[in-house]
């Protein structure tokens, strides 16, 4: 069967995975300072912008330093992504629906992700599957702080994204103690819903490998290790 | 169950050997068989029970009677396993002064009946009757330093505000 | 290390009312100590958030206290809020491998109140549900116990077991958990067309499979010498602790509410109760796996005699009319409305339903104050009065034994805390 490639017309972006490798227009990298990122992902070129040309050997060093950074990233975010680490943590009737995703039929093994730690600090991937408490609330941000960066999280079923079907005294939503990436309803949702779940979790890391919880809450230079520059209060 | 007549026949014997206040009463709907004790007798009435074959003791749990006073009630489910017989008992206590005799524990009046254990536990988790000599009277499920008890019908049944678009700006969520 | 009354922590308080000397003293410890173990609620062999904090002397457990109440939802608070037709969801997440059996510990107690009579045909389809549902919640049993004995595989098998069983539950009423297919009066929804071969497929390679579990497990030295003679309990103190369901049988008292007080036609069926003779683990471990070679029985019987009729009851003023009297019966309209809208009223009374589940009596306690909202619900969960004698059981055992314990035990936390 001959399949037939065309050129993306101008201007179109690729979507979809891969979005990274558009070609790289040497003449734009001499005019404009573009943060190469956004040259990768195959942003339109801007007007003037930043003046200062490059020539030669500043060029070549630039561009070797940012592309090269920059492939290497993606291709840590798609080894991040295809081995994620979950977390053993079932909390109520969502587990018995991780349990089945973990199961012969919709295996997560597939996948790469069948390896379920115990310990947290091993994991990287958080599945709230069930009901949080107000009692276990401060358990599970204990948990999610002891994991390693990066890490994700997914609330599994209705109860910990929303209420769900308990609007009352004794639950806690996710949302409210700690940040969630990727929600997945249901109430339990099926093995198709939380695979459908994490799949987008993979994409979401393979794509945008910065858009962790740190980004989206404006939380950067809140970490409290790791960096020379920030004094730990108390210390 | 013991039937109408059988209940009142039970009734009768308990407040010959506990005296006559000690039954406030019986009640007989759908098939179950209760008897409301004064809450200073139910030891002995669930002593006297177990005599009469009643060994098992399948449940302890509470039940708010807002608004009659008095407020909280006590049921004990008895169970007959040779002649396959469930009788209740249940007391009332009001909410300024909701203290039982807990039965967990054995005292002069014979064995204790231990599955009472968590079960008073609870009790006293969700509604607030405190069951005096219990070995270990705290709360079971709510956590330690929490106020209130939340089976109580006066307490509200609390929970998150549902967020709807019109609403979405006064609720606390992720600024993106 | 000299510290107050008042500064000793509550562990350590714990630990010095422990008198050593009832313990063995060996003649080489020079120190010995107390340990106190925390097994958190996240433990990925504590059958959910469970939280234990055991006091050890080495490896043998000298006390153990359950700490319960982290997955507490107020289920019973939820209740007295919905109508007595909605409360059915909110009950059922309460022990949420025995879904079915939940709601009908509610739907019976409340057609008690409310003076419901459930068609026959409804009957045999309850059945057929909870049986199903039994032999879905000692699969999921047999494999997160072997899972912390240490036999992988059995976990994966009993997860393929329990899709097929699954996929029998969406095929009846349109989802995998917590189904709604019991309704006060009768069942959702009659079962469809192909619905009775399937359920006899499975019921034909079910017994296999079990064999098959039973040929690894029973073979496997590891698994007997964990199991047997481990942490046996007497019935007498079972009893005294409220124990009932497989626990009890193990130790050798038939006591099964299924042979005992039949509820839902449960008499018109020939099954056994296996009885265990010892009461340690391996008897808790061999009357759950002989019991769904019963439960495949039941089923069996419940299909062969399977009546027809309807499949809900006709009180118009419990159960919603069917779909197609709606456009021409005016009655049925109101009917409709009302139950939707306000739902229906029960008489004022108390009530309490006793059924077996799983794990042990299940029963629903229902208030009613004349209201369409149930006033008190209470669901006496059978994992929440088993869990008493978890400290019985285990002290004085091994913490390797203790783990096997618990598995035994078969804590479901949804339960315990409703």
């Amino acid at each position: 069967m001959e399949i037939k490639r065309e050129p993306l017309p101008p201007g179109v972006r690729p979507t979809g995975q891969g979005r990274g490798s558009g070609e790289i227009d040497a003449s734009a990298l001499r005019v404009n300072k573009h943060d190469s990122k956004e040259l990768l992902r195959g942003a339109e070129l801007l007007g003037p912008t930043a003046p200062a040309s490059m020539d030669g050997e500043e060029l070549e060093r630039y561009v070797h330093e940012r592309v090269l950074t920059t492939t290497l990233e993606k291709a840590v975010a798609w080894g991040r992504s295809n081995s994620f680490f979950p977390l053993a943590f079932g909390l109520a009737c969502c587990a018995m629906e991780q349990f089945q995703t973990a199961g012969p039929r919709m295996d997560i093994a597939r996948f790469g992700f069948e390896a379920f730690r115990a310990s947290p600090r091993q994991a990287d991937l958080i599945i709230l599957a069930g009901r949080v408490s107000i009692k276990m609330a401060p358990i599970i941000r204990r948990l999610y702080d002891q994991m390693l960066e990066p890490k994700w999280a997914i609330s599994m079923g209705a109860c910990c994204s929303s209420m769900g079907v308990f609007n009352n005294y004794a639950l806690v939503p996710a949302d409210k103690f700690m940040p969630i990436d990727v929600h997945v309803p249901g109430c339990p949702p099926r093995p198709e819903s939380l695979m459908h779940g994490i799949l987008k979790l993979r994409k979401l890391v393979q794509e945008d490998p910065d858009a962790g919880w740190r980004e989206r809450y404006d939380a950067r230079g809140t970490e409290e290790i790791g960096r020379a520059d920030r004094t730990v209060p108390g210390a | 169950m013991p039937d109408a007549t059988g209940l009142e026949l039970l009734a009768k014997e308990l407040r010959e050997s506990e005296g006559v206040e000690a039954i406030l009463g019986t009640l007989h709907f759908r098939g179950r068989a209760t008897l409301e004790v004064k809450p200073r007798n139910i030891r002995a009435v669930l002593a006297r029970l177990r005599e009469r074959g009643y060994t098992s003791m399948m449940s302890v749990h509470g039940v708010d009677y807002y608004p009659h006073e008095p407020r909280l009630g006590v049921h004990y489910e008895l169970l007959d396993m040779s002649k396959v017989d469930r009788v209740t008992v249940m007391l009332r206590v009001p909410t300024e002064a909701p203290e039982v005799d807990s039965v967990t524990h054995a005292g002069p009046d014979g064995p204790g009946w231990p599955t009472a254990d968590h079960q008073e536990r609870e009790v006293y988790d969700m509604f607030g009757v405190e069951f005096s000599g219990h070995p270990d009277m705290r709360r079971i499920l709510m956590p330690e330093d929490y106020e209130g008890h939340p089976q109580r019908r006066d307490f509200p049944v609390g929970g998150e505000p549902v967020i709807f678009t019109h609403s979405e700006h006064e609720s606390s969520g992720v600024r993106r | 290390m000299t510290v107050t009354e008042k500064q000793m922590s509550d562990y350590r308080r714990r630990e010095e009312s422990i008198t050593l000397s009832q313990v063995e003293q060996s003649t080489e410890a020079t120190h010995e100590e107390l340990l106190t173990l925390n097994f958190g609620p996240h433990h990925p062999a504590t059958h959910g958030v469970l939280r234990l904090l055991v006091t050890l002397q080495g490896e043998v457990v000298r006390s153990i206290k359950p700490v319960i109440g982290y997955v507490h939802t107020g289920i019973e608070k939820t209740a007295e809020d919905k109508a007595y037709w909605k409360v059915i969801p909110v009950v059922e997440r309460m022990d949420y491998l025995s879904y079915y059996f939940n709601a009908m510990a509610y739907c019976g107690a409340v057609e008690t109140l409310a003076e419901v009579e459930v068609p026959k045909r409804a009957q045999y389809l309850r059945v057929i549900h909870l049986e199903l549902n039994r032999i879905a919640s000692h699969l999921i049993w047999l494999g997160t116990s072997a899972l912390d004995l240490g036999a992988v595989s059995i976990f994966l098998y009993c997860l393929r077991e329990r899709e097929l069983v699954l996929d029998l539950f969406e095929m009846s009423s349109g989802a995998r958990m917590h189904t709604r297919y019991f309704q006060v009066g009768g069942v959702m929804e009659d079962i469809p067309v192909g619905f009775a071969e399937k359920v006899r497929e499975f019921t034909k390679v079910m017994p296999a499979r079990a064999d098959q579990y039973g040929a690894i497990l029973n073979a496997n030295q590891i698994v007997l010498q964990r199991l047997r003679g481990t942490c046996p309990l007497d019935a007498d103190t079972l009893l005294g602790l409220g124990v009932t369901g497989p626990l009890l049988r193990a130790a050798g008292n038939p006591w099964d509410l299924r042979k005992a007080a039949p509820y839902s036609s449960y008499d018109d069926f020939d099954f056994k109760i296996p009885v265990g003779t010892v009461g340690d683990n391996y008897d808790r471990f061999a009357v759950r796996v002989a019991e769904i070679y019963e439960s495949v029985k039941i089923i069996d019987q419940a299909l062969d005699g399977l009546p027809e009729g309807p499949h809900i009851t006709t009180d118009r003023k419990v159960a919603l009319p069917p779909r197609h009297e709606l456009a021409t019966s005016m009655e049925a309209l109101i009917h409709h409305f009302k139950l939707v809208t306000e739902g229906f009223r029960v008489p004022p009374g108390e009530v309490y339903y006793p059924i077996e589940s799983p794990r042990g009596e299940l029963a629903c306690f229902v208030r009613s104050d004349g209201s369409s909202k149930p006033a008190r619900v209470h669901m006496r969960d059978p994992s929440f009065v088993n869990l008493q004698a978890l400290s019985h059981m285990a002290e004085g055992s091994y913490i390797a034994d203790m783990i096997a314990t618990l598995a035994m035990l078969d804590p479901i936390l949804g339960g315990i805390d409703r």
